[in-house]
């Protein structure tokens, strides 16, 4: 059975790569969240950063304008002391290994980037083994 | 100035498709990671409708020597399978299940996601900072002597 949200998936999916699409085509650049902030942050982006700046003003502000047709929850924990921790390991990792999710998943994997799917492949599994850990044996999360 | 418009637009379209797809929802990215639970495929459906547009896109940017707006196009570099990408691999993995959120989400719900969403990219951000000399280091480490 097809549910719906799996098609809302498939459409925002859909999005998601036409932006990287544009990003690609039009710009030249790799549509990575973790590259383009990360860019910015430690000072790498140097000549990009104005078009830099553009992406992440319309990839916060298209959601912001769009909260009366979309209105849809996080549902991120409530506690500070883990979404701390994740947020720090989600900002280290993925610098360092320069790409996450839009990177070297959706951008990596469509150009059959070795390092991409190896990338995917491992913080997905990382990803489900502390889970699994987390979740079912200690139930912290 | 072009170059700016279409990066905002870029942005935007993938800011609307993170939330469409329910990318924003921690609970379904977590589902996803939760194999042994009550399992969330919704994020295959996402990769799958981004991969197909975005590997179109690598096939007209293999034809073209530059990008619309004349800028080099981004060509596969060396794909060396080195410690950094895969530890920094594994700690991401890690964090993205912690949480749910990863780059994109985390900025794509700054307007909607609370002061957690607002902590949260504040850590991201000291992580990328904290990340820094190990990329440099990595670089020295690949370059070749």
């Amino acid at each position: 059975m097809i549910e719906t949200d799996w098609l809302w998936g498939l459409a925002g999916g859909a999005l998601i790569g036409t932006a990287g699409a544009i990003f690609l085509l039009m710009n030249g650049r790799v549509m990575g969240a973790s590259g383009l902030v990360g860019g910015i942050v430690d000072g790498t982006d140097r000549g990009m950063w104005r078009e830099t700046a553009a992406f992440l003003g319309g990839l916060i502000l298209a959601p912001a304008l769009l909260r009366p047709v979309f209105a849809t929850e996080t549902h991120l924990t409530d506690s500070l002391p883990l979404i701390l921790v994740a947020g720090l390991m989600v900002g280290f990792g993925s610098r360092l290994a320069n790409g996450c999710t839009s990177g070297h998943g959706v951008c990596g994997i469509s150009r059959l980037s070795l390092r991409g799917i190896v990338a995917t492949a491992v913080y997905i599994g990382a990803g489900g083994v502390v889970m699994a850990l987390l979740r079912h044996l200690w139930g912290v999360i | 100035m072009l170059r700016a418009v279409s990066a905002g637009v870029a942005g935007a379209v993938f800011g609307l498709g993170l939330v469409v797809s329910g990318m924003t929802d921690t609970t379904k990215v977590q589902g996803w990671l939760d194999v042994f639970g009550d399992w969330d495929p919704t994020l295959a459906f996402v990769m799958g409708g981004a991969i197909v547009p975005m590997a179109v896109a690598w096939r007209v940017a293999a034809r073209r020597r530059v990008s619309v707006l004349g800028t080099a196009l981004p060509r596969l570099g060396p794909q060396r399978l080195d410690p950094g990408l895969i530890w920094g691999s594994v700690l991401f993995g890690a964090g993205w299940a912690l949480a749910g959120l990863c780059p994109g989400p985390a900025l794509a719900s700054l307007s909607f996601g609370g002061t957690g969403g607002l902590a949260f990219f504040a850590a991201m951000l000291v992580g990328m900072l904290a990340a820094a000399p190990f990329r440099a280091a990595l670089r020295r480490a690949a370059a070749p002597t």
